[in-house]
């Protein structure tokens, strides 16, 4: 089975975030960049997989500048078998349909039987390019995998509904699903990994530059409609106040 | 006026609460308003919004989406755009529409702006970067394709009316539907009735390790509380998933939230927000928790809590 990984790299969730001068996103240069967390339980499914078939391919396809090659090599590192990296120069894009199409035009001669992505990034959680993708190529989908019973004979996944609800889905071949995240225990990469990484192929092709459909014109500081209360004290005054608060104001007791 | 299509989603029978929020944001933004419901239940949707000032109601019945796929919802709400051609789409963003509004987007080539959580004008917000910062979002294209996040707007601001429903016929091939969908099912049943607590002690990531855990339970027996948690709690495997706050989980307003290392991921927050006092504890002054919190503790939960444990068995045997 021919499988590929939508991998991004994002801005981690403990790195430093400055607006940028043109107020159009953050300041990169002082950021610090991850494989964005819910595609490395793609990752870790995809590799699942093809370890319980016994055979196949895990292709790791990913958009952006040169330091998206980063994630690409900790994802060879884990045991995919080679990338493709979109190389974007310049502006990079947020409209989902420009970076379907860019990704679309990469991948759609490789014929994958299953493309797996995260459920969003946790940059601009758009949540839509595996969905847009398999539409793009023909391809049955499915959202939000919480369990996978795949094999060479069929693709059977279980969907995470709202409030505690649950379905199992089986979808004709090919297929492009997203997976919720915590569906696995992600694995690191071993030393031999490590190593025998530096020798596995990254394709890189220039992205498709696609006519774009939607903006991110602007990000801000979200303004608070509520009147909160900075408790950042030493400890003793942060307890009293705490318990002044529970028994004064919440009267629990 | 625009014309305006709002795709209702059957929530096991009855209109699911995002529709009518939906329903509420059409009714604000201003137009006139299609309402598209499929399926079995359709009829007794419909008849839920008949009594909704809203345009008509369009009835789509047919064999292949008896029950929801995201082939046959495809297929149909194409269908509907292509012969009413309206101006905008509205949405609630549930998990059924990320399940197949973007294969919409795709297959007619306009943009899907979701998880909209203020709309001005054309301009519409959304949540970027764990919630840490927004973004204003403009779509390029004449029409729009929006999803609303829960409470951008609010189901009671329904204006009521009179409305009434026609079928519309689709023209469905067999072929396109290839996934089989089972029952829908629960897994496990909850133990705690956590929408019924009056007070909640909920763990997050903050908390580290799972043999902190207990930390929150002492907690909550000091103050007569439930426990629940946040995605990557249940995730990692420490408590189990009925005790899961947010979209994925349950939704609750008690007296008290205690949130102990949270980060307040927009996903988890509409599960919480309508508690009527939150005490957030985070080491980090950045959480996005603290925006909607009422009592921002910044500072190491491992070190506040078992204090405050103490001082509050003080204070309860005075």
């Amino acid at each position: 089975m021919k499988i590929a990984v939508l991998v991004k790299q994002v801005i981690g969730s403990e790195s430093a975030l400055e607006i940028s001068d043109d107020n159009t996103w953050v300041k990169e240069e002082n950021a610090s960049f991850v494989m964005n967390p819910p595609d490395n339980y793609a990752l870790e499914e995809a590799l699942i997989i093809k370890e319980k078939i016994g055979e196949g391919e895990v292709v790791i396809v990913s958009q952006g500048p040169d330091r998206v090659q980063k994630v690409i090599r900790e994802a060879l590192a884990k045991g995919a078998d080679r990338g493709i990296h979109i190389e974007e120069n310049g502006h990079v894009e947020t409209d989902p349909l420009s970076i379907a199409k860019s990704l679309v035009a990469a991948i759609k001669d490789e014929n994958f039987d299953l493309i797996l992505s995260g459920l969003q990034s946790d940059d601009t959680g758009m949540g839509q390019t595996g969905v847009l993708i398999g539409e793009f190529l023909g391809m049955s989908t499915a959202t939000l995998a919480i369990e996978t019973d795949i094999d060479k004979e069929k693709i059977r996944v279980k969907r995470e509904l709202e409030s505690g609800w649950f379905q199992w889905v089986t979808l004709g071949a090919p297929s492009s699903i997203s997976i919720q995240s915590g569906i696995n225990q992600p694995r690191y990469p071993s030393l031999k990994g490590i190593m025998g990484a530096k020798k596995k192929e990254i394709k890189v092709v220039q992205s498709h530059k696609a006519e774009k459909k939607q903006s991110m014109e602007k990000v801000f500081v979200p303004q608070t409609s509520k009147e909160t209360e900075i408790i950042d004290t030493d400890l003793n005054s942060t307890v009293d106040r705490i318990v002044e608060i529970l028994k004064l104001e919440v009267k629990v007791f | 006026m625009i014309n305006i299509l709002v795709v209702v989603e059957d929530n096991r029978g009855s209109m699911h609460r995002m529709s009518k929020e939906a329903i509420a944001g059409a009714q604000k933004i201003g137009g006139s308003i299609t309402a598209l419901v499929i399926g079995d239940n359709a009829d007794t949707i419909s008849n839920e919004l008949s009594s909704i000032a809203i345009e008509k109601t369009l009835v789509v019945k047919h064999e292949l989406v008896s029950s929801y796929n995201p082939d046959g919802y495809t297929e149909i709400v194409t269908q509907v755009i292509e012969s009413t051609s309206p101006d905008m789409l509205v949405i609630g963003h549930t998990y059924q529409t990320r399940d197949f509004m973007p294969r919409v987007s795709a297959r007619i080539d306009i943009p899907f702006i979701p998880d909209i959580i203020e709309v001005e004008q054309d301009i519409y917000t959304k949540q970027v970067l764990n919630s840490k910062l927004n973004s204003s979002v403009s779509s390029l294209s004449d029409m729009k394709i929006l999803s609303f996040q829960s409470a951008c707007f609010s189901a009671e601001d329904i204006l009521t009316g009179r409305s009434s429903s026609q079928n519309f016929d689709v023209d469905l091939d067999p072929s396109i539907v290839r996934s089989i969908s089972e029952e829908p099912f629960q897994e496990s049943a909850a133990e705690v009735d956590l929408e019924s607590a009056e007070l909640i002690v909920s763990v997050g990531r903050g908390i580290e390790k799972e043999d902190n855990i207990p930390i929150a339970f002492t907690l909550a027996e000091v103050l007569g509380a439930e426990v629940s948690a946040s995605r990557p709690v249940i995730d990692s495997g420490w408590l189990p998933s009925f005790r899961q706050i947010g979209s994925s989980g349950s939704a609750v307003s008690p007296k008290l939230y205690f949130s102990l290392g949270i980060s307040g991921a927009i996903q988890h927050v509409v599960g919480m927000k309508g508690s009527k006092n939150i005490i957030a504890v985070n080491k980090d002054p950045d959480a996005p928790i603290f925006e909607i919190a009422d009592y921002a503790v910044v500072g190491d939960l491992l070190e506040i809590v078992p204090k405050l444990i103490e001082a509050l068995k003080t204070e309860k045997d005075l």
